[in-house]
């Protein structure tokens, strides 16, 4: 065939999804995702959903998008600014419009630019910003997809409801014919979806395909786009989101240590998915309760965790303020257990569908009393695995909950992951006592090992029937003492084997950069991917700058004041109003300087850029 | 029972076995130390081996239980025992799990678990030391003290009606509802054992008193003079028959339960009410007998309602089962790998 467009070849290319919540964007987001996946691109993803279920259809707050980069070279972001935008109605041009590239691309449906559509996303009365001068920066396609979709689907018996629900393949398959993609995968899926409703599946791909040859056939087309030939590391890899990668992470744990894998958890945005993904392995003997709330949520898990199963919780915020309580009796037990927080705008119910990393402190102090737990964070949608995995190996193998921080932009988020083989983990070990750990044939449970670690012991368990609980303990006896010295003693003591797993952990690397430089860009969580991005431009300019990100939050990776000496300004970008730094300034004394964005949005590439470049400059 | 082959037979279990050589700190007098007997008494007789016994409790006088049975046990945090207790059972079903409890625990700020626990259908024994006040924290009334209760934080008396634990548990659709009390030392152990014999939540509410901060409470179910009079034993299948000479009985009239005298006015033994276990609505009845003072209904006690339901962790078990041996366990790799994977070549 011959090609009458310009192809445009390029590294990366960035396309936002953008409509009404009913419009179908994040499906179109994933099946485009996944196709390019498929196709051996690296990518990484951005899903925006309105707060709420059902608004008002039309208007700029039922806008939902979906943003993805992909290409060829290794990406580690959603993107700044995308290349192509697709609008199907006035609000989501309205939202989307201000982060599209200058000349970049829109595809509308003009069906979505009615009278009524204009007036609920709020344009002047008479202003249509398809036909006056505003767009004049970009190209614009026009087309009336829910026509051109109603006429491929004409004679098929169909709804209008259902003709209008196969909308968002006409704009799939255009996209694909423009960026080059073979729609088979997403025919594959559809066909997968709806077995047993072959007429539903006809006509989505029919949709599908008219949408490729109306960019085929048609010649308002006049770019096309090709994505150079990848140059990622050979391998198998799956698609994956943060939050799928932190559920697999706890059966791949359970299966490591030989434990039966336990998850009690009360339902909460962005969170749920965990609990969603694990309710489905049954075949692997996961027991996932629901509780009626997150205080018995993490009761249960602890419950759980006694009996000795791996135990987990997942929550966000909100849950995380009401597992308090309980994670400061989990900490005086001494027993193990996963507590999954996944990050999201707050104080209160806040934005509870946006990201941010203001859990920090609560997660490093927000107990009663002396209550120092392990933390780490999970820096991409992959990383969830390993962050989550480290933290059940810790808090099986150190006998302590063990705080995991996630957020929403990586829990939804997902990218191509070279997946690790059962061979690749490291192992869990994992040890019962069965016989009494004294001289004189007395069971001691506070009796404590080299890493400063109390027996585990389950019930059923003959001969060794004794009682823990939340009062203070007797010094390897474990019964009750309110003796003055002793709790000085045992306070010390269970913040002495939290240092203690500094022994266990990696030491800390510099992501990227030299290790001695002008400037250090000291980051957490997910902001990964946009610093590292930031940092790799700066660097090939020839900036003196490096990254260190730190997972391992508590304790320390033991090697890390020594790594910030060399550096002359530490910069601390985070999600939120300050609170790495409070952390790194009280600990090592050094005048870190705060970056900070509290939008519910990630940080942009160039904010970073600029920010680096500033304090470059004096 | 043998265990193994050269390990002789098991010894038998006395109460001996199931106490500590920890002191028990209750106040002299407490009706705790009554109900930690017959727990003691009875255990033995259940033929659990004693490591598969699990003692659960909150916060709370009645909640340092858990210290004084040598057994295994958890003294966790104020009013989360049931949520505790669930978890436990769901991955260790084959343990015989207790949870010990208070007014305030229970009712209170574990209010929300309890009901769940109910709901949900655990088979495990709750055991609520109802002593009508906070011991613990030294005198507050509770949310089961009633209307009017003068205590340190009520000087002027408490202005908020009370629950009935009976009727909550049965409106949390609870399998198992008993009452029983710390001074019926025989009639408690008997409530034990059947509570410990129920497939399903046993919920057992016992009266307790508590002599520093709210003495006397149940006595007129207790004392010689009074308890006869005042108190009707219900058992499943006999006529509710209560009075100093067992001469008075309740009948239904319609909906109204009624106290009637028996062989008067040609009343008999057969015109009684008959105690049905199974009978929810009834069960309800009972448990709201001391809702209508002018009848002078006895106040009951005995197991009010006892019915077959399935549990929450045999449903889970099975379900896990079923579709374990429909699907097959997969390899942890093909966990790892998931169903779309893609390979990059070079
Ligand atoms: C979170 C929390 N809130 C409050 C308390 C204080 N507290 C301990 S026991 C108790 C009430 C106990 O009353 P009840 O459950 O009836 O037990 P009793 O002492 O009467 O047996 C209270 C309020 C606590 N330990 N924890
Ligand atoms: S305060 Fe009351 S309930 Fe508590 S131990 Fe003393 S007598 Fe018993
Ligand atoms: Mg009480």
């Amino acid at each position: 065939m011959e090609t009458k467009e310009e192809i445009i070849e390029v590294e990366s290319v960035v396309v936002k999804f953008s409509g009404d919540s009913g419009d179908g964007m994040q499906l179109t987001g994933m099946q485009f995702t996944d196709t390019a996946a498929f196709l051996g691109k690296d990518l990484s993803t951005f899903p925006e959903y309105p707060a709420e279920i059902r608004a008002p259809v039309g208007t700029v707050s039922g806008v939902s998008g979906f943003q993805v980069q992909f290409g060829s070279k290794e990406i580690f972001t959603a993107g700044d600014q995308y290349d192509v935008l697709v609008a199907m109605n006035a609000a989501a041009l309205k939202v989307d419009l201000k982060n599209l590239k200058k000349g970049g691309i829109i595809i509308t449906n003009t069906s979505g630019f009615d009278q009524k559509n204009l007036r609920l996303a709020e344009y002047p009365e008479g202003e249509n910003p398809l036909d006056d001068d505003s767009l004049d920066n970009y190209t614009v396609y026009k087309m009336n997809v829910s026509g051109l979709t109603k006429d491929a689907l004409a004679g098929m018996g169909l709804s209008n409801k259902e003709i209008e629900r196969s909308k968002n393949m006409f704009v799939l398959g255009l996209l694909y014919w423009i960026f080059d993609q073979s729609p088979d995968f997403t025919i594959k899926f559809i066909n997968e979806k709806f077995t047993g409703e072959s007429v539903i599946a006809q006509a989505n791909i029919n949709a599908l395909k008219a949408g490729w040859n109306y960019g085929d056939n048609t010649e308002i087309f006049n770019t096309r786009f090709k994505i150079t030939a990848s140059n990622l590391t050979p391998g198998t890899y799956r698609s994956i989101t943060g939050n799928s990668a932190a559920a697999i992470a706890l059966i791949a744990a359970s299966e490591k240590s030989g434990l039966p894998l336990f998850l009690g958890s009360y339902p909460i945005t962005p969170a749920s998915d965990i609990l969603h993904e694990l309710s489905k392995y049954k075949e692997c003997g996961v027991r996932t309760f629901q509780a009626e709330d997150e205080i018995a949520a993490i009761c249960s898990a602890i419950g759980a965790s006694y009996g000795g199963a791996l135990s987990a919780t997942t929550t966000s915020g909100p849950g995380m303020s009401l597992k308090a309580e309980a994670l400061g009796l989990g900490l005086m037990l001494e027993l193990p257990l996963v507590v999954i927080n996944i990050q999201r705008g707050g104080p209160s119910t806040g934005l509870p569908t946006k990201t941010e990393q203001s859990d920090l402190l609560q997660a490093m102090f927000g107990r009663h009393g002396e209550s120092p737990l392990p933390v780490i964070a999970a820096e991409s949608p992959s990383d969830c695995f390993s962050a989550v995995y480290e933290a059940a190996r810790i808090a099986l193998e150190h006998m302590t909950p063990v705080i995991v921080l996630s957020d929403g932009y990586i829990a939804n988020g997902s990218e191509p992951w070279r997946f690790p083989s059962e061979e690749d983990l490291k192992p869990i070990e994992v040890k019962f006592e069965t016989e009494p750990n004294s001289e004189n044939g007395v069971f001691l449970p506070y009796k404590r090992d080299e890493k400063l670690v109390r027996p585990r012991v389950i019930p059923g368990t003959k001969g060794l029937e004794h009682r823990i609980g939340g009062l203070e303990k007797q010094h390897e006896t474990g019964d009750i003492s309110y003796e003055a010295k002793n709790h000085e003693l045992m306070v010390k003591m269970r913040a002495a084997k939290i240092e203690k797993i500094a022994d266990y952990i990696p030491l800390q690397i510099v992501d990227t950069g030299k290790e001695k430089a002008k400037l250090l860009v000291l980051g957490w969580g997910s902001t990964y991917g946009t610093l590292k991005t930031a940092i790799g431009e700066l660097l090939e300019e020839g900036a003196d700058i490096a990254h260190i990100h730190i997972k391992y939050l508590n304790p320390f990776p033991k090697n890390l004041g020594d790594l910030l000496k060399n550096y002359e300004k530490v910069l601390i970008p985070e999600i939120n109003n300050g609170q790495l730094i409070k952390i790194i300034r009280d600990k090592f004394l050094i005048p870190a300087v705060g970056f900070n964005k509290i939008q519910g949005l990630p940080f942009t590439t160039s904010e970073i850029k600029s920010k680096i470049l500033e304090l470059l400059k004096n | 029972m043998i265990e193994t082959n050269n390990i002789p037979v098991a010894e038998k279990l006395t109460s001996k076995n199931f106490a500590p050589d920890q002191d028990v700190k209750w106040c002299p007098g407490c009706g705790d130390y009554s109900i930690l007997k017959q727990t003691q008494t009875i255990f033995p007789d259940l033929g659990v081996k004693k490591e598969d016994f699990v003692f659960i409790s909150g916060i709370g006088c009645s909640s340092r239980f858990t210290y004084y049975m040598d057994t295994y046990g958890m003294h966790s945090i104020h009013g989360r025992a049931t949520a505790i207790a669930s978890g436990l059972k769901a991955s260790r079903p084959e343990l015989s799990v207790w949870v010990v409890t208070g007014d305030g625990d229970a009712l209170s700020i574990g209010g929300n678990h309890f009901i769940h626990i109910l709901r949900k259908n655990f088979d495990i024994n709750i055991l609520l030391f109802n002593n009508q006040i906070y011991g613990l924290t030294k005198g507050q009334y509770s949310p089961t003290s009633e209307i009017g209760k003068i205590t340190k934080s009520t000087p002027f008396g408490s202005v908020e009606q009370p629950f009935n634990p009976a009727e909550l548990a049965l409106g949390a659709r609870g399998t198992f509802v008993a009452r029983t009390l710390d001074r019926d030392t025989k009639h408690m152990q008997g409530i034990l054992k059947q509570a410990y014999y129920h497939k399903g939540t046993s919920f057992v509410e016992i009266y307790q008193n508590c002599p520093v901060f709210n003495d006397a409470a149940f006595f007129l179910f207790s004392d010689k003079e009074t308890k006869k009079d005042n108190a009707v034993f219900v058992e499943h299948g006999k006529p509710l028959i209560f009075g100093a000479n067992d001469d008075k009985g309740i009948m239904l009239d319609g909906y109204k339960p009624k106290v009637v005298k028996l062989n008067e006015n040609g009343v008999s033994v057969n015109d009684l009410w008959i105690h049905d276990e199974k009978d929810r609505i009834k069960a309800n009845m009972i448990a709201g007998f001391q809702d209508d003072p002018e009848e002078h209904l006895p106040r009951p006690f005995g197991v009010f309602y006892a019915v077959d339901h399935p549990t929450y962790e045999d449903n889970m078990k099975e379900q896990i089962n079923r579709i374990m041996g429909k699907k097959g366990k997969p390899s942890l790799n093909k966990i790892l790998s998931g169903t779309k994977t893609w390979e990059i070549d070079r």
